[in-house]
């Protein structure tokens, strides 16, 4: 390791209603590659995103290079040498691999571009990274690995002193991952800084020469890769932190019957002959870091997304389900993480969108029956407690915890049996939270099941009689809520295969 | 080694590629067509069809061209039809009606296209429209305009047998005696010099990364919203030319028409392998593309198909060509 070449000190950040960045500290040298660790929602992002211009601090200094710094946007942290390798690939899939190295910055001769010094000139940068890809293949027919490494190439073309990798194996293989691994070297032995984002314990071991550990939007501390152990690292993420009433055991009788049994569900790269059963009365949580795949799963389980191979079981009789259509008569009902989009019509009424998956038993002849239609939505804005002056307000001029019962009052409108809640107090302020839960408590003391996946451990503690941990696409864990603890999880959570 | 999506050997051979699969078969479907109404029709075979064809191919060629660029950026341009009887309409006016140099009648042909498209441009890129609504606006707005200008009258341009009626011949020359369709020439032209344009100079290279990505285009320090207002830029003064096709071919033009040709100009694009969803297309593509539908446009009625069948085809051929582009985009073809 080298100087330093980075500081990052004291940075804080507020957004409305979320303190993102409490006095987070990070230090970069040259010739180090240093990961960045933490939850879900821990503020690694917003910190890179502070760092290259994308957010503005509100308080703490930036030194590059010896210089104190404030980027206003990418482009300055790029020119001076900071540039972000994304997770989400920056790419134009249209153009060639050498358009997009160069896009914004062509060579010229004369008025026109230069499209066969631009070839030479990438061809050099891979010559130089020891990768083959051929410039002038168009971007979208590669694989992402090697989309990847042209992001890289992009980068190091920018003269890049630091390089941040945001999460940058999610998406490759193993071979890609050993390639990616002998560039991230090299570019460490010409002495740039490297940042390495990544949930995967293993990765870091062996890539990463200090580990900077953030929490709730807090800085954790700094450890010494080789001096440390994963558990060290695990304690660190998820701190001494006291969770408000974790259920201590289950709630579901031994006995009780399998209401849904999943078995080897295979749908694209994010779900991985994944199988669990659900039991009547049984809160099942879905753990995992984000990109691990337990949205995915709910989709193809759900019929929103295709699936390529795997059984469902429904109260013990196999079942097709081909698209929502099918899981909603199979009495399956999905909540979805992104209420606005997929949840609810928000210009419509409480009583319109309760009555919206189940229609049909609300006609009079060709007509809505709207009386009936308004009883069925009082009867559940009553049972759900949902605060409204009435079943006739719109949805948009609702809180999100009653926006989020509305939702319920759909499905249980339905008469569903199955409940899948993704992220159930996502946008929900602390109080409609413990609202919400007691309705699942409910619902589940009634004889519904629930599978909820969440990516908050509280909740996942708090609510699961059993929790079913994923992690990239695959099942890694499966543990009882007596025997469940947050140490537990997280090591689930990054297992790899 | 560089990976390579499944593929049979003819779509992953270098010169196919190159080309385009799509813009092959309709190379082939073109001749297929000639076949079948030469054979059906005698009156298909004389010379003057290939002049009715060429009328038909210049302006749908010109829109074409235009429109290719909004296209690749992700966007339409729907005012081009309407806007195409629009700007000839003013310019015939001002010719005819007040009197003006043939000369002046055609710059404010062209400029009304360049100001209309400046205007589509900036409604897309700054005010963020949805390009389909704000052209869809500006079609009516131009449509109304047009008629307005004119005194709700039609206009006809210059006759050739006019001492200024040269606009008449500037597509179609008398060559001892034999017309010629010359203005075949002219839109090649403009097709290799827009092409290059397309493909060779960074505006063009900003369009389709734009169509491809404009997120990414953006973060790459490109000034998304300056090269996408180009595009309708381009698409206006396109119609603007296209006017001058349509009155050197047709000579009179109604206040209000129009309407409908759009769509043959931006199905003959998508017939031609430039993809409604952006970022992907060619200038050799549209000329092929609008040159099957001025077949259509003069071979149907030839082989009994009237107006009304004619429309219904041209529909169906549409619906075809959008949904294997549709299938282009899931990657299965």
């Amino acid at each position: 390791m080298g100087d330093v070449i980075l500081t990052m000190k004291g940075i804080d950040k507020s957004f409305p209603g979320v303190h993102a960045l409490d006095h987070v500290d990070l230090e970069v040298r040259k010739g180090e590659v240093h990961a960045l660790m933490g939850e879900n929602g821990a503020g690694k992002s917003t910190l890179m995103k502070v760092l290259t211009g994308i957010y503005s601090k509100d308080s703490g200094t930036i030194t590059y290079e010896g210089r104190e710094v404030e980027f206003t946007n990418p482009r300055e942290a790029q020119d001076a040498g900071i540039v972000i390798v994304h997770q989400e690939l920056n790419m134009m899939g249209h153009l060639t691999v050498a358009q997009n190295i160069f896009i914004g910055r062509e060579i010229m001769k004369g008025k026109l571009i230069d499209d066969k010094k631009m070839n030479e000139e990438a061809g050099k940068l891979f010559e130089q990274l020891g990768i083959d890809i051929d410039p002038k293949e168009t971007m979208s027919r590669l694989t992402v690995g090697k989309q990847q490494m042209c992001e890289i190439a992009k980068a190091i073309s920018h003269e890049a002193k630091v390089i941040i990798f945001d999460e940058p194996s999610a998406a490759l293989t193993e071979a890609e991952i050993e390639e990616l691994f002998k560039i991230i070297r090299d570019l460490r032995d010409k002495q740039l800084g490297i940042v390495y984002i990544s949930h995967r314990m293993d990765e870091i071991k062996v890539i990463t020469d200090r580990v900077t550990v953030m929490r709730d939007g807090g800085y954790v501390g700094t450890l010494i890769t080789k001096d440390s152990t994963k558990d060290d690292i695990i304690n660190m993420m998820v701190g001494r932190v006291i969770y408000e009433d974790p259920k201590t055991e289950s709630a579901v009788p031994e006995d009780a019957p399998v209401v849904l049994k999943v078995e080897h569900l295979n749908a694209g790269r994010m779900v991985r002959d994944v199988s669990f059963e659900l039991r009547k009365g049984e809160i099942l949580g879905f753990s995992g870091l984000m990109g691990a795949g337990r949205t995915e799963t709910a989709r193809a389980l759900f019929g929103a997304d295709p699936k390529e191979s795997g059984d469902v079981y429904v109260n013990g009789t196999k079942v097709e389900i081909k698209t929502p259509q099918d899981a909603v008569k199979c009495g399956i009902g999905y909540l979805s993480e992104d209420r606005k989009r997929y949840g609810i019509v928000v210009a419509k009424t409480i009583a319109e969108n309760s009555t919206m998956a189940s229609l049909e038993n609300f006609m009079k002849g060709a007509f809505i029956d709207k009386k009936k239609e308004n009883q069925a939505a009082q009867e559940y804005v009553d049972a759900l407690k949902t605060k409204t002056p009435g079943v006739d307000q719109l949805v948009v001029n609702l809180s999100g915890g009653n926006q989020q019962k509305v939702v319920i009052a759909k499905w249980l409108v339905r008469n569903c049996d199955i409940l899948i809640f993704d992220e159930p107090t996502r946008g929900i302020d602390v109080g409609a939270k413990s609202e919400i839960y007691q309705l699942m408590n409910e619902l589940v003391a009634q004889g519904k099941s629930i599978i909820m996946i969440s990516s908050e451990m509280t909740e996942i503690l708090r609510m699961s009689d059993r929790i079913v941990v994923m992690c990239e696409g695959r099942k890694t864990g499966e543990l009882d809520i007596a025997e469940a603890t947050q140490e537990r999880i997280m090591h689930a959570a990054t297992l790899r295969d | 080694m560089t990976e390579k999506k499944k593929g049979n050997a003819f779509t992953e051979n270098p010169l196919v590629r190159a080309i385009g699969v799509q813009k092959i078969v309709v190379v082939f479907v073109l001749i297929a067509m000639l076949i079948i109404f030469s054979a059906a029709s005698s009156a298909f075979r004389q010379y003057s069809t290939l002049l009715s064809v060429m009328d038909c191919t210049y302006y749908l060629a010109l829109l074409g061209i235009g429109v290719t660029f909004c296209l690749i950026t992700g966007g339409v341009d729907l005012s081009i039809g309407t806007g195409m009887f629009c700007y000839a309409l003013v310019g015939g006016f001002l010719i005819t009606q007040k009197d003006m140099p043939v000369i002046v009648g055609i710059l404010a042909t062209v400029f009304c296209g360049l100001l209309v498209g400046t205007i589509n441009g900036l409604i897309v890129s700054r005010g963020g429209h949805a390009p389909f609504l704000a052209t869809l606006c500006t079609m009516m707005i131009v449509r109304g305009m047009g008629a307005i200008i004119t005194g709700n009258a039609s206009v006809t341009w210059p006759s050739s047998s006019s001492p200024i009626g040269w606009t008449r011949r500037i597509f179609k020359m008398d060559i001892g005696g034999m017309k010629v369709p010359i203005g075949f020439l002219w839109v090649l032209i403009l097709a290799v010099v827009m092409s290059i344009f397309l493909n060779k100079t960074r505006p063009g290279r900003y369009i389709i990364a734009i169509g491809s990505n404009k997120e990414a285009t953006r973060l790459s320090g490109v000034n998304v919203a300056t090269y996408q207002t180009l595009a309708y830029v381009i698409s206006g003064i396109f119609t603007g030319l296209a006017a001058l096709a349509y009155s050197s071919a047709f000579q009179s033009m109604i206040p209000g028409g129009g309407g409908g040709i759009e769509l043959n100009a931006i199905g003959g694009a998508i017939i031609g392998g430039t993809s409604m969803s952006g970022g992907s297309g060619t200038i050799s593509g549209t000329i092929i593309g609008v040159f099957l539908m001025s077949i259509l446009q003069t071979g149907l009625p030839m082989i009994g198909l009237q107006a009304n069948w004619q429309q219904i085809i041209i529909g169906l051929v549409l619906i075809v060509a959008v949904y294997i582009d549709v299938l282009k985009n899931k990657k299965l073809v």
